[in-house]
């Protein structure tokens, strides 16, 4: 038996600090535990609820909007507020423009090198990477010059001996089993990535005024302007440059992020018997005109499609038995977040540590739990969701993946699921965007200039106690904020975000976390190189610095 | 091997010369330095070896990493494989876990002395740091054994510099800045909430071409970034000057562009470069596409700035500034005032 420690996982968004134990080329058992606190909620209480979201998107850079959006939902479920039509487009828009990005970034920059052995794309023939490329995709860059030149600048920058964010990798470990031409091919569009996501974004800083971090966000709306007679407003100029930005979201998707995605994956099939979990929860997303979801919300069980169950944040409890908090109702109550609370209570080790005291309380993060189970968030809940609802886009969008690999659906109960999954959700997304833009324009035309509702902006309005919460589906899953509004202030905010879910530690019942769980079972090569256990982690996308919010403090 | 030079570096990845001085002359231009600089950022870009860069995240969002990541002059991608040596960045670096650390420790030691560090989230100090662990031990202890041989610092946004959104109120985790604790090295600071990316490349360009941080007013901020009110620069000030002010969100003023001072706009109290130098490659920043701005350059303006969507009353002041152009006095008066109505 080893126990194996991963601190820091790099390539994902902060602190997380994962402990496993090894036998026979196996993980029999895994930990995961946040390691950074901040107290975000003890922060809010006390201010200004139209201004909570200002607060909350700082939980964090790389999630970007998804905390804004769901505190401006959370207000407005409070205080009644129906926001106008062109502020959910524009809301859509930023939502739709983030989740293409974002995921796109997670598979080149956070999780390619899981799969893709950089050195080894050194010894590629570039004439050979030029057919791979040009037999998957009718990409621009395809030419044997071109991966030549990509070829040789990596060479030189390996030979300066400086690899920078490249040293120490797992080069050469022998779970990697891209040939090295595919990997060239990887490498070249990890790079291409890199120059594509500034650009792409630029339909959020023209709609957010910035990206990371937009400012445009109202509760009741958006405060970006519509008018087709303003140079200070979103006009007919505006328009064109969004379908611009959403087109090339959708040729890079097609042409580059889908055929890796597929050409990468079918040399890992094995990874569809890796990594999987039972329970998923979907919030579902992007209202409609028609007052409906584009992707709809629901619960699985028990890997059960047959049967999806409406979400109701009522049922949602959080735990803290292995976390760093106490309860007053003792150790193993379950508390929603609207009663929630929390009282810090570390008895981690004292830092410098070398493990985690794992048979007590190891995380900073809660255990959320829905119905008394954990429950899986992100791109593969929301696919598998939308896919047993019957939802056309998705559905052909998954049949295609599946035949191009050749396996069934029981195999998105896996790492590869997860990764393809993420796949999948951002085509489909990119189209979409489409459609928006479409309906917004025509909204202009039609002299709706509406972007928000103002008629509760005056805390006069308010009731003297309101509480509401607010969903959003987030590129990393269900994102939910809880708000408690008394005498116009902030008397209780809570967040259950979805790396609380993903990364949770074990529960009252000594449940593991999703994360935990798709990590038992894993096979380990070498225990000084985890590479595999990488592959796993880094598929759910894991953020910590939402992940380890904590979600009220009572004041002493 | 010597460690190739940063011109050497963006030649390999196929920039032109031309581009080259293109992005020599509008960095000196953003510094606020003559074109005669010119040639001498050149010569620095050609002839030094690429710094070493080791990054280090604390309590953080990322979100400035991500800023850097919007970076278009120079390019993430060059910036990461050519402009410095990424020795250590959690966010993007291959290595997990223990090689990692070792990562981090070859670098501070192969480098001695010569290493930058930039520093991204604050540091708790409370109840001895615990509540930021990596590799098992505190920010706090990290900072310091990685600082100790540093050349210099960079502070990068609001949370590095002044503790940012963990230090407000009541700052659960005794959060503080890098300047708190690092008190024997020049610590430079770039506050925002993200920063802008073109700032940090700016510093470090000047870093590069002088060998020293460029000059910095009495909060350690660069001069060329925070120099001057967000206000005396913002393109809606003449609508300020002229008392045209946005009353609600979606009116006829706000549509047209008009001043947001009256919806909570903070550009009077923020010394930034954005109505300048904007956003994402010139895009946008926050009040042309219509949000007040929030100061989040300023320290403690989690507190000090909020609430953020009220008006900050003390209009005279500035129109005491206003009066030199001569439209203040008429402002107050109402003598120029337009209606903001349908």
């Amino acid at each position: 038996m080893a126990r194996l420690v991963i601190d820091p996982v790099t390539r994902i968004e902060g602190h997380l600090r994962c402990e496993a134990v090894v036998a026979d080329g196996k993980v029999k058992d895994a930990y995961s535990s946040c390691t950074m606190w901040r107290g975000i909620e003890i922060i809010m209480k006390g201010r200004d609820p139209r201004e909570a979201w200002i607060f909350v998107q700082r939980l964090c850079g790389v999630c970007t909007t998804v905390h804004a959006i769901a505190s401006v939902r959370a207000v407005e479920d409070a205080l009644k507020i129906k926001v106008p039509r062109n502020a959910d487009l524009i809301r859509n828009l930023i939502m739709g423009n983030q989740c293409v990005q974002d995921h796109v970034i997670h598979f080149y920059h956070l999780h390619a090198l899981d799969w893709v052995d950089v050195v080894s794309a050194l010894k590629a023939d570039p004439a050979k990477t030029s057919e791979l490329a040009k037999s998957i995709s009718s990409w621009h860059n395809n030419s044997t010059t071109y991966f030549k030149a990509v070829q040789d600048k990596l060479k030189a920058f390996v030979e300066r001996g400086q690899l920078g964010i490249f040293s120490n990798g797992y080069w050469g470990h022998p779970a990697y089993k891209l040939p090295p031409e595919a990997n060239l091919l990887a490498v070249a569009h990890y790079l291409e990535a890199l120059d594509w996501q500034k650009e792409v974004i630029k339909m959020m800083a023209i709609l957010g005024a910035k990206n990371p971090h937009p400012q445009t966000f109202l509760v009741g709306g958006m405060a970006i302007p519509v008018d087709p007679e303003s140079q200070n407003a979103i006009n007919a100029g505006t328009i064109a440059a969004l379908h611009k930005y959403a087109d090339m979201g959708i040729e890079f998707v097609e042409k580059v992020y889908i055929p890796d995605l597929l050409a990468v994956a079918s040399f890992y099939k094995d990874w569809t018997k890796y990594g999987g979990n039972s329970n998923f929860l979907a919030c579902g997303e992007y209202p409609e005109a028609n007052g409906k979801l584009w992707l709809p919300g629901g619960v699985i069980k028990n890997k059960n499609l047959r049967e999806i169950y409406p979400v109701d944040h009522k049922k949602v409890m959080e735990y803290i038995t292995r976390s760093y908090y106490t309860y007053s109702k003792g150790e193993k109550a379950g508390l929603h977040p609207w009663d929630g609370e929390t009282t810090p209570n570390y008895t981690g080790p004292k830092p410098p540590y070398e493990y985690l005291n794992v048979d007590g309380k190891y995380s900073w993060g809660k255990a959320p739990r829905y119905e008394e189970l954990p429950m899986e968030v992100g791109p593969l809940a929301r696919v598998l969701v939308a896919y047993a609802s019957g939802h056309k886009e998705i559905k052909e969008v998954t049949d295609m993946v599946m035949k191009k690999l050749g396996i069934g659906l029981e195999a998105l109960f896996s790492t590869l699921g997860r990764t393809a999954a993420r796949g999948i959700i951002t085509l489909v997304t990119a189209y979409k965007i489409k459609d928006f833009i479409n309906e917004l324009a025509t909204n202009m035309k039609n002299g709706d200039f509406k972007i928000a509702n103002t008629e509760k902006w005056d805390p006069k309005t308010w009731p003297a106690e309101a509480k509401g919460m607010g969903w959003h589906d987030a590129p990393r899953g269900a994102l939910s904020h809880y708000i408690v509004i008394k005498n116009k202030k902030i008397e209780n905010y809570q967040m259950v975000v979805p790396s609380t879910w993903n990364l949770s530690p074990r529960d009252h019942k000594g449940i593991r976390g999703p994360v935990e769980e798709a990590l038992v079972g894993t096979p380990v090569a070498d225990s000084k190189q985890p590479l595999e256990l990488l592959r796993t982690i880094h598929s759910f996308d894991p953020c910590m610095a939402c992940g380890m919010h904590i979600v009220e403090v009572k004041e002493e | 091997m010597e460690r190739e030079t940063i011109y050497e570096g963006l030649v390999r990845r196929g920039v032109s010369r031309r581009d080259f001085l293109k992005f020599c002359a509008t960095t000196a231009a953003m510094l606020g330095l003559s074109s005669s600089y010119v040639p001498k950022i050149a010569e620095a870009m050609e002839k030094k070896e690429k710094p070493v860069v080791v990054w280090l995240h604390f309590q953080d969002c990322t979100g400035c990493s991500e800023s850097v990541l919007r970076a278009t002059k120079p390019t993430i991608g060059q910036i990461v494989l050519d402009v410095v040596s990424l020795e250590y960045h959690e966010t993007i670096m291959a290595a997990a876990g223990h090689q990692a650390e070792k990562s981090l420790h070859d670098a501070i030691h192969k480098y001695k002395g010569k290493y930058l560090v930039v520093v991204e989230g604050s540091i708790p100090t409370k109840d001895g740091g615990l509540y930021c662990c990596i590799g098992g031990r505190s920010a706090l202890d990290i900072l310091k054994e990685v600082a100790k041989d540093a050349a210099v610092i960079i502070a990068i946004g609001s949370c590095a510099t002044y503790g940012g959104i963990p230090a407000a109120k009541p700052n659960p985790t005794g959060a503080v800045g890098v300047r708190d604790i690092i008190k024997d090295k020049p610590v430079i600071n770039l506050p925002g909430c993200p920063p802008n990316v073109e700032n940090f490349t700016a510093t470090l360009v000047y870093f590069l071409t002088f060998g020293k941080l460029p000059k910095t007013d009495n909060l350690g901020r660069p001069l060329f970034a925070h120099g001057i009110l967000i206000h005396d620069n913002c393109e809606r000030r003449g609508h300020f000057d002229t008392g045209e002010f946005a009353k609600s969100w979606g009116d006829k003023g706000h549509r047209l562009g008009w001043c947001l001072y009256e919806l909570g706009c903070k550009g009077p109290f923020a010394y930034q470069n954005c109505p300048t130098i904007r956003w994402n490659d010139g895009t946008s920043w926050p009040v042309m596409a219509g949000h007040p701005c929030v100061a989040c350059s300023e320290p403690k303006f989690w507190d000090a700035n909020a609430p953020f969507y009220a008006d900050s009353g003390k209009k005279e002041e500035f129109l005491a500034k206003a009066t030199k152009i001569g439209l203040g006095a008429m402002a107050l008066a109402g003598l120029t005032k337009k209606e903001n109505k349908e």
